[in-house]
């Protein structure tokens, strides 16, 4: 029985040992431009994609027709989730990125169980469907600066944004996609699409964090109704935006932390959003903190 | 688990009474009573069970004093292996294609082996984790229920196997023969319901039919997944499959010989332990994994009756660990290796009334462990799955000494080691290449007068896998296999041929299954 307890032991052990090493080899990894081998991709888009997207990558495979939101059409080379300007083409990475994190409340599950190599082979296959990918070059990433601190200065000019640049139309004052236009939206191909519920409180389909919505602001999600902000907004103002928005969503948050009890201390200084907001919301209100450019620290 | 099973199947108390020290013939008798029943992989059970009493030969006579009663239950247990090899184990799961709209191809290597994304949605508690979980955000229409069987034909080939002299008569004595039978066949059915009771709560439950029609629940299960939100705590409560990275659940093999991991079953002859690696078991367990399950470990907690219903056995436990670690080799693919182990005991006398055992009353328990290594290693488009194994059983569960009868002279706990190496060649995600080796080898037997090869077990099986459908609804595989094992001694887990040992202890016996099959699952 001593044997038997050592050799359980020593099992245990090598076990233990394992599990700490190397174990997180794939989390938040970044795809090189051009790492991925499209000959390679194509057995595992054929595995894994081809039912939804179709052998052609033209979003037809044999489950689309049963398929809400319908899958991506790759012919047309127009993707949501990008870190380049609208109307340009994505990086390598960004379509890895979308590969890896899938997009929540869609059929697309995310494929962070493949291998690194897998999933850029995939890109690299992706990539092979349109013939923008040989004319053209992908955008430059958008800056990113650092975010600005979370203050009821910023979530209330943030709110003044949201009126201004008109985020209600379809996403609704109260950010529950109920907005006028919110039934008359659609997509590229002429499909109706819903604007983003934030009262769900869902995950973002391009990434969770603060960044990622502040990247959704600056590059618009191409193929569908969202616009680009990039020429209306500054830096600040974004963050402010993103701020902002986050308290409309129900989850904790370091926005709801600052937000909640002002709003209730507050609730009847708060001018309503929407079409019947006052007019005097706007960009000059004494509410809004002066901009302070902040430098640019990072780049997706 | 099978032996129990099978044995209850038929008369729960003669199980009671065999581990009691009941005459063998009563034994004898109760599964004689249940020889004439088809087995699940439609062979008559009847030679393999009454073998026992009336054997002729000296050799065999010799070999009967040796293991007395306990060749009963090692002979129920063979049985019941050949409904291993013959039943559905394996999980592959439609509905789940149907939920999700994807094909089979995004979870399993092929059918109804997983791949790391299978894995990864199994370890989720069958979950896609896209906020499309949970049963209410499904269409209406979705029930998640799908069905497998596999109409088939098989050759299986034994040598060496005992019958009577004389067709029809047991005094005419024994001598041997190589039994082939052959034929069209049906697998069981797997009624495969598993899907998700909440967003965070999953559920399984498998009534499995024989091919002969009777029904057993092979899994019934819940599982509270992410606790605490995390994936590295979740709690799973009910019958299920034990932690295997090599899983016979989910092998591809499916011959008389080929269709179960003989190191997962094998026992010492004359070694009453129940247990099977590749059995469902009944209890709870807690298991974890990173966010793609590189590294994964669960923890168990198990009844002592092999997955058996009922506490017929008794009140102990056993308890079960895996660790298992992946690496990514750049274009080569993913490759993990693992730890595991199970310690588990058995009752050897119970408490009786009128001198008959009361049911549940286990006492006496003796021990009993596995323990090894597995992998799971990709070269590209192949595939290994080496599993090494060491194990050894308690001496009086080994020599069946039950009720406290004396162990024989110089008896001692076996001791053994398995191992073996499963191939799967890919071509594209429709065809696979199969092939498996497997050996075990005795270090230590019971009794000093065995020959130290006694027991010892060659297998190997090749085939293929056509997958001509495979939809996000259904798929259709063709299967064809050749499967073959040498044992030394004993008869073939696999319980073909009559199921029985040779008449000399010394011979080597040899089996083979041809199998061809309609797989599908809808």
């Amino acid at each position: 029985m001593k044997a038997q307890t050592r050799l359980m032991t020593v099992l245990a052990v090598a076990g233990l040992l394992a599990m700490t090493s190397g174990s997180a080899a794939d989390l938040g990894a970044q795809m090189a431009q051009g790492a991925g081998n499209a000959k390679s991709g194509e057995a595992s888009y054929k595995r894994y994609c081809v039912g939804c997207h179709g052998p052609q990558g033209d979003g037809r495979g044999e489950n689309a027709q049963w398929i809400e939101p319908k899958p991506r059409d790759f012919t047309e080379a127009l993707f949501k989730c990008r870190s380049t300007p609208t109307g340009t083409l994505p990086t390598d990475n960004d379509l890895f990125q979308a590969v890896t994190r899938g997009f929540v409340t869609t059929n697309m599950p995310p494929w962070r169980p493949l291998t690194v190599d897998t999933r850029q082979n995939l890109v690299a296959y992706i990539k092979t469907f349109s013939p923008k990918w040989r004319s053209q070059a992908p955008g430059t990433p958008i800056t990113i600066p650092a975010e600005t601190p979370v203050t009821t200065a910023s979530i209330l000019h943030g709110r003044q944004l949201f009126q201004r640049v008109e985020c209600w139309k379809c996403h609704g004052p109260a950010g529950r996609a109920d907005g006028p236009a919110a039934s008359t939206l659609t997509d590229s191909k002429d499909r109706p699409i819903l604007p983003y519920n934030f009262s769900t409180g869902t995950r973002f389909k391009c990434g969770s964090t603060n960044t990622d919505m502040y990247r959704v602001i600056m590059t618009g999600l191409d193929g569908t109704p969202m616009p680009s902000f990039a020429d209306q907004l500054q830096p600040n103002d974004t963050w402010d935006l993103v701020h902002f928005l986050r308290t409309l969503q129900p989850a904790h948050s370091p926005e709801s932390v600052v937000w909640t009890p002002y709003r209730q201390a507050h609730a009847s200084e708060l001018p309503v959003l929407g079409a019947d907001a006052p007019a005097e919301i706007s960009p000059t209100d004494s509410a809004t903190p002066p901009p302070t450019p902040a430098p640019p620290t990072t780049t997706p | 688990m099978h032996w129990c099973r099978s044995v209850s199947r038929r008369t729960s108390l003669s199980l009671v009474l065999t581990l009691m020290g009941a005459p063998a013939v009563l034994a004898v008798a109760a599964t004689r009573a249940a020889a004439l029943e088809p087995t699940a992989d439609g062979v008559v059970a009847a030679v393999r069970h009454a073998r026992v009493a009336d054997a002729a030969a000296a050799e065999y006579a010799a070999y009967l004093l040796r293991f007395g009663r306990a060749r009963v239950v090692a002979a129920a247990r063979s049985y019941d292996a050949g409904i291993t090899a013959a039943a559905h184990k394996q999980r592959a799961i439609p509905a789940f294609a149907r939920k999700y709209g994807l094909p089979c191809s995004a979870c399993h290597t092929v059918w109804p082996q997983l791949n790391n994304f299978g894995q990864v949605f199994r370890d989720n508690g069958y979950r896609l984790k896209n906020e499309r979980d949970s049963p209410i955000d499904q269409a209406p229409g979705y029930w998640p229920v799908a069905a497998r069987i596999t109409p088939q034909f098989r050759v299986d080939r034994t040598d060496h196997q005992p019958v009577d002299a004389v067709p029809g008569d047991p005094a005419s004595g024994q001598i041997e023969k190589t039994v082939t039978q052959s034929g069209f066949d049906l697998s069981g059915i797997d009624l495969l319901m598993i899907g998700t009771l909440s967003k965070r709560i999953s559920f399984g439950l498998i009534p499995a039919a024989e091919s002969d029609g009777s029904w057993h629940i092979e899994a019934a299960y819940v599982r509270f997944n992410d606790l605490m939100n995390t994936t590295w705590a979740n709690l799973k409560a009910g019958k299920f499959e034990l932690d295997n990275i090599v899983s016979e659940k989910r092998e591809l093999l499916l011959s008389g010989n080929g269709g179960f991991y003989q190191s997962y079953h094998f026992v010492p002859a004359g070694d009453a332990t129940s247990f099977g690696m590749g059995d469902n078991q009944i209890g709870m367990e807690l298991s974890g994994h990173s966010i793609n399950s590189y590294t994964r470990y669960s923890a168990g907690v198990f009844s002592s009756t092999d997955g058996e219903v009922g506490l017929a056995q008794g009140k102990g436990y056993d308890g079960a660990f895996a660790l298992s670690q992946a690496f990514e080799a750049g274009a080569l693919g993913l490759e993990r290796i693992g730890v595991f182990g199970y310690r588990g005991s058995r009752p050897t006398t119970f408490e009786t009334l009128d001198g008959e055992p009361v049911p549940g009353t286990g006492l006496g328990t003796k021990s009993f462990y596995r323990t090894g290594l597995a992998g799971d290693f990709f070269f590209g488009n192949l595939e290994l799955l080496p599993l090494w194994m060491h194990a050894s059983d308690d001496v009086a569960l080994a020599t069946s000494s039950f009720g406290g009868a004396p162990l024989p002279a110089g008896a001692q706990s076996p001791t053994w080691n398995s191992g073996l190496l499963e191939a799967h060649y890919y071509i594209g995600h429709q065809l696979a290449l199969l092939g498996r080796r497997e050996s075990i080898r005795m270090s230590k037997q019971t009794t000093p007068d065995l020959a130290s090869d006694f027991g010892n077990v060659d297998a190997t099986a090749v085939g293929f896998r056509w997958y001509p459908i495979m939809l996000a609804r259904d798929g259709l595989a063709v299967h064809g296999e050749y499967s073959w094992s040498n044992t030394i001694g004993t008869a073939p887990l696999s319980g073909l041929g009559s199921g029985a040992p040779p008449l000399d202890a010394a011979t080597s016996v040899k089996s083979s299954s041809i199998f061809m099959a309609l797989d599908f699952a809808f």
